[in-house]
């Protein structure tokens, strides 16, 4: 057997730790004094005119050419604006889906005139974006997907369901995966990517799902007719199944799969700091082991990307044992402290326990399940 | 050459050097005769023409210590230390202990101890050394932490510890591929796939844990990070050893089977220098201290 994995040790450049103390000032700046429970929303949270300050000072679409208005900055500069973002528990969702996954996908199959439209806007933070994978019976089988995108003339006509489509009555446009063929017995052709605009395009319905929390991210995005122009897609007829698996790389390994509880931690360390005694410190020691370990990992991932190399197979470990260390910590409290999770009363610990504990469930489930990704770590062991 | 290139030329001779032997000369015969107590002398004899001469640490055990005494034109050392690795046959034993206030280091001939032989669970030599005013060969002040001897042995383990997981991912993936149940090798059943990921996983967490602690020990201070691998590739090396087992079903419970190598030594290796609940305590204390609002700060500092 091969070594599986690649994960060598990476140092981020000097450029990028003098970026780190600037992202971290204008932090402390626009979040000192904000609840922890606030903090711990995280990439939760949408705030436009918050993505737009991010935008201004040149921290969204960092490593794009600068004819599109990118700002030709390393992969590790990124990096290390985005485990700040989180580490502070910023709102980034207005920009985040666009900067990490829509922007990218653009850049490397969109159309010249779809780069020059969308990408500017995406700099500035004046775009936000939505994801149209899922669909009612098509989750972890995404090849599955049946929302058709039937050819008229200069366009398409959609009609189906999608589901999970996290902002899509906040966003401005979501890249939408169709099938444009039915290929029978081969359900990974036939499949097509567009630049659906949420707010100018009729026949397109956006209706909530409210989570278990009673909130409201999730949408069910209905199609019935809804024309889509030519000019909306994104590469050929037939090419949304390479693309989807390329996207799914940048989203794996970013430091979003092992930060998700870092508000819980920071407050289960203030607890722990108050007492000091041999069992808390015991727990808080074993996961700062494990958040330690696993931003090397994550730099190393980040570290192969800046050097442009392959990582889905790094990117799922990372993933995997990320999402797993996330899960752990509010367990981790719940079995240290005796305190009830709450949602707006008791002390701050106890209302960032009340909020991971609800959440924590979607981090194993969300880009990619726990199972799925470690089919393919098993696929890179030779086993499938 | 700058002394950094010659680390570096070193570290890869030394790594070849020991690559080549291992692979050579530590065959599953020999590792089994050692097991029954027979000294690899053809192995000792090529390492040491390595220049790696039999040399063991204590104390191992954090109460322990070694205390130093000066007594005019040399230094005598007294104590008792238990489960030192392969304390019979090392020529030499390294301390660190105080001498007028100073961390000093100290040079002692095996010879000159009472030995109380004992093993750990794979069968490694784990002696208690028993020395009373017993005449150092060399000792001298030097700018070590007090408990440097359990640091440097709690990253080596880790090292090992990390190697021995892959060793136990190769033969689980081989198994897992080779060994057919129900008409179909193994390997192709989810319940198997998904374990040996998981396994997988731990393995890359382990094998980074252990290296960001050898760069750490070469630029510095590297307590932090030595306490994270021990911590880290301990708690691998519990879920990893059960998986591995797990997969290779009864056969990898027998003696015949090379699995338990690994295992048994994973079984040890957590156990010395540190388990995890201890150097996690230290860790813990130290995060505890800083408090939370200098945790990720500290992190990224590393």
């Amino acid at each position: 057997m091969p070594a599986v994995f690649r994960f060598a040790l990476n140092d981020l450049p000097p450029e990028a730790e003098s970026l780190r103390a600037e992202v971290r000032e204008f932090l402390r700046k626009e979040f000192s004094g904000a609840a922890p429970v606030k903090r711990a929303k995280s990439w939760g949270g949408f705030d436009r005119e918050f993505s737009r300050r991010v935008g201004a000072r040149g921290w969204i679409g960092m490593t794009w050419p600068k004819t599109y208005g990118g700002h030709e900055r390393s992969f590790l500069e990124r990096y290390v604006v985005m485990e700040e973002m989180l580490a502070a528990g910023a709102p980034v969702s207005a920009h985040w889906v666009a900067d990490r996954q829509s922007g990218p996908l653009l850049l490397r199959f969109g159309t010249e005139a779809q780069r020059q439209k969308i990408l500017p806007s995406i700099v500035r933070g004046e775009l936000a974006f939505a994801i149209g994978m899922s669909e009612p019976d098509s989750g972890s089988d995404l090849a599955s997907i049946r929302t058709r995108a039937t050819k008229t003339d200069g366009g398409y006509l959609v009609n189906g369901t999608k589901v999970w489509t996290s902002n899509a009555h906040l966003s401005d446009y979501a890249i939408s995966l169709f099938r444009t063929q039915v290929v029978p017995d081969k359900k990974h052709e036939g499949l097509t990517q567009f630049l659906v605009d949420l707010r100018n395009t009729t026949g397109i319905t956006i209706r909530p799902i409210i989570d278990l929390a009673g909130k409201h991210h999730f949408n069910e995005v209905n199609f019935t007719d809804a024309f889509v122009p030519d000019e909306a897609r994104v590469g050929n007829e037939g090419d949304g199944w390479k693309q989807v698996t390329t996207e799914l790389g940048f989203e794996r390994s970013g430091p979003e799969r092992y930060l998700s509880s870092i508000a819980l931690i920071r407050e289960v360390v203030r607890e722990v700091s108050a007492h000091p005694d041999d069992r808390g410190t015991e727990s808080i020691g074993r996961m700062v082991a494990s958040l330690a370990t696993l931003r090397q990992m994550s730099t190393s991932v980040a570290g192969m990307l800046q050097a442009g190399e392959t990582v889905n197979l790094e990117a799922a470990a990372v993933k995997d044992v990320g999402t797993t260390f996330e899960q752990s910590i509010p367990e981790l409290a719940h079995a240290l402290l005796d305190l009830e999770p709450t949602l707006t009363s008791g002390s701050d610990l106890q209302q960032v326990l009340g909020y991971i504990t609800q959440t924590a469930p979607s981090f194993s489930l969300r880009g990619g399940t726990r199972e799925i990704l470690r089919g393919i770590i098993a696929r890179g062991l030779g086993l499938r | 050459m700058d002394p950094a290139t010659v680390t570096k030329d070193l570290r890869s001779l030394l790594s070849d050097t020991v690559t080549r032997l291992f692979t050579d000369l530590a065959t599953k015969e020999l590792i089994e005769a050692a097991e029954k107590g027979t000294w690899p002398d053809k192995l000792w004899r090529a390492l040491e023409e390595g220049g790696l001469g039999p040399l063991t640490l204590a104390p191992v055990r954090r109460a322990e210590r070694l205390s130093l005494t000066d007594r005019g034109g040399g230094v005598t050392v007294d104590g008792r230390v238990t489960r030192v690795p392969w304390g019979r046959d090392a020529g030499h034993v390294v301390t660190v202990g105080d001498l007028d206030g100073r961390p000093t280091v100290a040079l002692i001939a095996r010879g000159a101890a009472t030995i109380e032989e004992d093993r750990n669970l794979a069968l490694e030599p784990r002696d208690t050394l028993i020395f009373r005013e017993a005449r150092a060969v060399a000792a001298a002040p030097a700018d070590v932490a007090a408990d440097a001897i359990r640091r440097l042995g709690a990253m080596a383990r880790a090292a090992q510890m990390a190697g021995a997981l892959e060793s136990c991912l190769v033969q689980s993936v081989r198994y897992a591929t080779e060994r057919k149940q129900f008409g179909r090798p193994i390997g192709s059943f989810q319940a198997i796939q998904q374990n040996l990921a998981v396994l997988a996983g731990h393995v890359a967490a382990a094998g980074i844990a252990a290296e960001s602690a050898f760069r750490a020990a070469e630029r510095g201070d590297a307590r932090f990070e030595i306490a994270v691998a021990k911590v880290r590739v301990g708690e691998a090396a519990g879920v990893g050893a059960g998986i591995a087992h797990q997969t290779h079903g009864a056969i990898g419970f027998t003696y015949e089977h090379s699995l338990h190598f690994a295992t048994r030594r994973l079984w040890s290796w957590r156990a010395e220098f540190g388990s995890e609940s201890a150097w996690a305590r230290e860790l813990g204390h130290a995060v505890a201290a800083r408090g939370a609002d200098a945790l990720w700060s500290d992190l990224t500092a590393r």
